[in-house]
């Protein structure tokens, strides 16, 4: 579903992410794990077009979307949350979800002048939508408070929800559990499966190895912005290779 | 007299701000309306409805940069030319100056169309600016507008600008030199313009430009797509500003590349400020208290002081006074007197 074939980026002098080359199965949950600035945010980056990369090929269901801008990438079926999260502060809940639908909405500059009948049918559709969808995240009682408002667990949620309101094929998640607690932990690895079962593709990127093991099918580990190993969790959890750059011996 | 019209026209928006029931606002703005529609019956002082028609012509300018700086973020401090060119659409194509006389009425909806187009123009070229260096390359566009009419002599009369422009007519029946059927255009215009601006606020795009406000970089990975959502607001935003260029010339009969200097941007964007930038009753009633003091208030204080036997020009501290407001207000309640529930928390946040 998602190939990149020898993507390289150069900050300068730094190569943050070095001849990457990665296959996202459709229907899977894939992982990229590393160590701090081993550039797995850098490829988030990339795929969902806020860089260029410097060199090689970024392919989406067969389509090339390397120089593509953001929006196009994000209309064609790639939505993403931020590591650092980017909601839309002073936005209810429900309006981030719904800026989320934005590109599947028809409305045109006139039907939003003049409140066409058209623009209200659909307007009432997309919110009936995005009650829905924050139901699925959990949110559903806090549809009309400032996403700023939101505890922490909340408003990693919301962005879920925010990036699924964009009906996308494939969902990019950067360390989407940082900063939870164990319980919120685990309803998160039930929410990412539920995202499967919704046939939507993840790839997450997590420091949390527990959650990574518990819900990858497909692992990849970068170190220094090259690829060091991928495979299944178990493999991954017995390659020396990983073990010595990067999970010492807290796994295995 | 006059103080009554401000003060009723302020309380009644005030009062509105604080329902929550929308139908109940409805209402409130139906009445005030009739109530000012009915005012000429009673009250026959022609100056009067100048200074209300002015009035209204900024709070025109004031709702249609608020749809640029309040909704979409952008904040523009050369909003006067396109005041400027809707003006001067009329002075050109309603005056001897070519010999051509296109109907008020056809005018104003040429003149909003140029605007909007010039809007888009002047537009592109900052789509990937923000903040400061917005600001100050909309400042210059708005340098050089007033400056491309003074300079182009022979189309627009250079600095003396056009005079003699044509009195605007309703059914054959001419404007004349009342001001109250101006004062009528006005009133419409205003309710059209609340009506698109209310429209606007609570659909797709309004939404979009609270997105790009709130976060550029998160809106554009949602799929919006941020050029087409920022060039849509300066169009908007530039129209209603030259509706308002339209009306102002007309009741003038003159234009002249002085009257659209920077400071009519930087008292447009003072009115935001003070009212509450992005708040459509806060912006109206931010142009309310501006155009009161300096077309009311400064003015009466000139005639006190030289009846008191001093000479001072009170007009000539008008920057003084809006400075002064305005560093107030940024002290006192920085969200303006009557901001948005956002606003107000965003501002609350930022302090905490
Ligand atoms: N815009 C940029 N300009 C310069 N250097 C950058 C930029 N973005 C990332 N880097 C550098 O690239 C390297 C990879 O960064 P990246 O954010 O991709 O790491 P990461 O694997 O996501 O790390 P973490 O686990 O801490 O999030 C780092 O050394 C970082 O400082
Ligand atoms: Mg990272």
């Amino acid at each position: 579903m998602l190939r990149l074939e020898g993507v390289t980026k150069r900050f300068g002098e730094l190569v943050a992410v070095n001849d990457l080359s990665l296959n996202v199965a459709a229907g899977s949950i894939s992982a990229i794990i590393g160590p701090n600035g081993a550039g797995k945010s850098t490829v988030f980056n990339i795929v969902s077009g806020i860089y260029r990369p410097s060199a090689g090929e970024i392919f989406f269901e067969d389509a090339r979307i390397d120089g593509w801008p953001t929006h196009r990438i994000a209309a064609a079926g790639i939505a993403r949350t931020f590591q650092n999260i980017r909601l839309f502060s002073f936005m209810a809940a429900i309006d981030n979800v719904l800026a989320g639908e934005d590109a599947h909405l028809h409305a045109r500059l006139w039907d939003s002048l003049l409140h066409t009948p058209r623009q209200r049918r659909e307007e009432k559709a997309a919110r009936e939508r995005a009650r829905e969808l924050l139901r699925f995240v959990g949110l559903e009682g806090v549809a009309e408070t400032y996403a700023r408002n939101l505890p922490y667990g909340s408003q990693r949620r919301l962005e879920i929800g925010r990036a699924l309101a964009s009906r996308p094929k494939l969902l990019l998640l950067d360390e989407p559990a940082a900063g939870m607690n164990p319980r919120e932990k685990g309803e998160l690895a039930d929410l990412v499966a539920a995202i499967r079962e919704r046939g939507i593709t993840v790839l997450l990127i997590e420091h949390d190895m527990g959650l990574v093991m518990r819900v990858s099918d497909e692992i990849t580990v970068l170190d220094y912005g090259q690829r060091i190993a991928s495979g299944k969790p178990a493999e991954i959890r017995s390659n020396p290779r990983v073990i010595a750059a990067y999970l010492g011996t807290a796994v295995a | 007299m006059i103080y009554l019209y401000f003060l009723v026209a302020i309380a009644v928006v005030i009062a509105a701000q604080r329902l929550n029931d929308l139908r109940a606002k409805r209402v409130l703005f139906l009445l005030l309306g009739a109530a000012l529609l009915c005012a000429p019956l009673f009250d026959r002082n022609d100056a009067t409805f100048n200074v209300l028609a002015d009035a209204g012509i900024f709070v025109l300018l004031a709702l249609g940069l608020n749809i640029v700086v309040g909704f979409a973020g952008l904040l523009d401090l050369g909003y006067a030319a396109f005041f400027a060119i809707g003006a001067y659409a009329y002075a050109m194509m309603a005056s001897p100056q070519f010999n051509l006389h296109l109907p008020f009425w056809l005018l104003l909806f040429l003149a909003a169309a140029f605007a909007a187009i010039f809007g888009i123009i002047l537009g592109a070229p900052t789509l990937r600016l923000r903040g400061d260096y917005l600001a100050i390359v909309t400042l210059g566009f708005g340098e050089i507008v007033p400056q491309i009419f003074q300079n182009l002599t022979k189309y627009t009369g250079g600095p003396n600008g056009i005079g003699a422009l044509d009195f605007p007519s309703f059914f054959g029946r001419s404007f004349g030199q009342s001001t109250i059927p101006y004062y009528y255009v006005v009133l419409a215009l205003i309710a059209l313009a609340l009506f698109f601006a209310y429209n606007l606020r609570d659909s797709r795009l309004g939404r979009a430009w609270m997105a790009i406000r709130e976060d550029e970089l998160a809106a554009r990975h949602m799929g919006i797509n941020t050029t087409a959502v920022k060039l849509a607001a300066f169009a908007l935003g530039a129209s209603f500003s030259g509706l308002a260029g339209v009306v102002f010339a007309a009741k003038l009969s003159l234009v002249s590349p002085d009257l659209f200097q920077f400071q009519v941007s930087v008292l447009i964007v003072s009115m935001l400020v003070l009212g509450g930038m992005g708040n459509i009753p806060g912006v109206i009633v931010g142009a309310l208290v501006l155009v009161l003091v300096n077309n009311v208030v400064l003015p009466q204080a000139n005639t006190i002081a030289a009846s008191a036997g001093l000479h001072v020009d009170f007009g000539n501290y008008h920057f003084f006074i809006y400075g002064a407001i305005l560093v107030g207000i940024m002290l006192f309640r920085p969200e303006g007197l009557l901001p948005s529930r956002q606003r107000k928390e965003e501002l609350h946040h930022a302090a905490a």
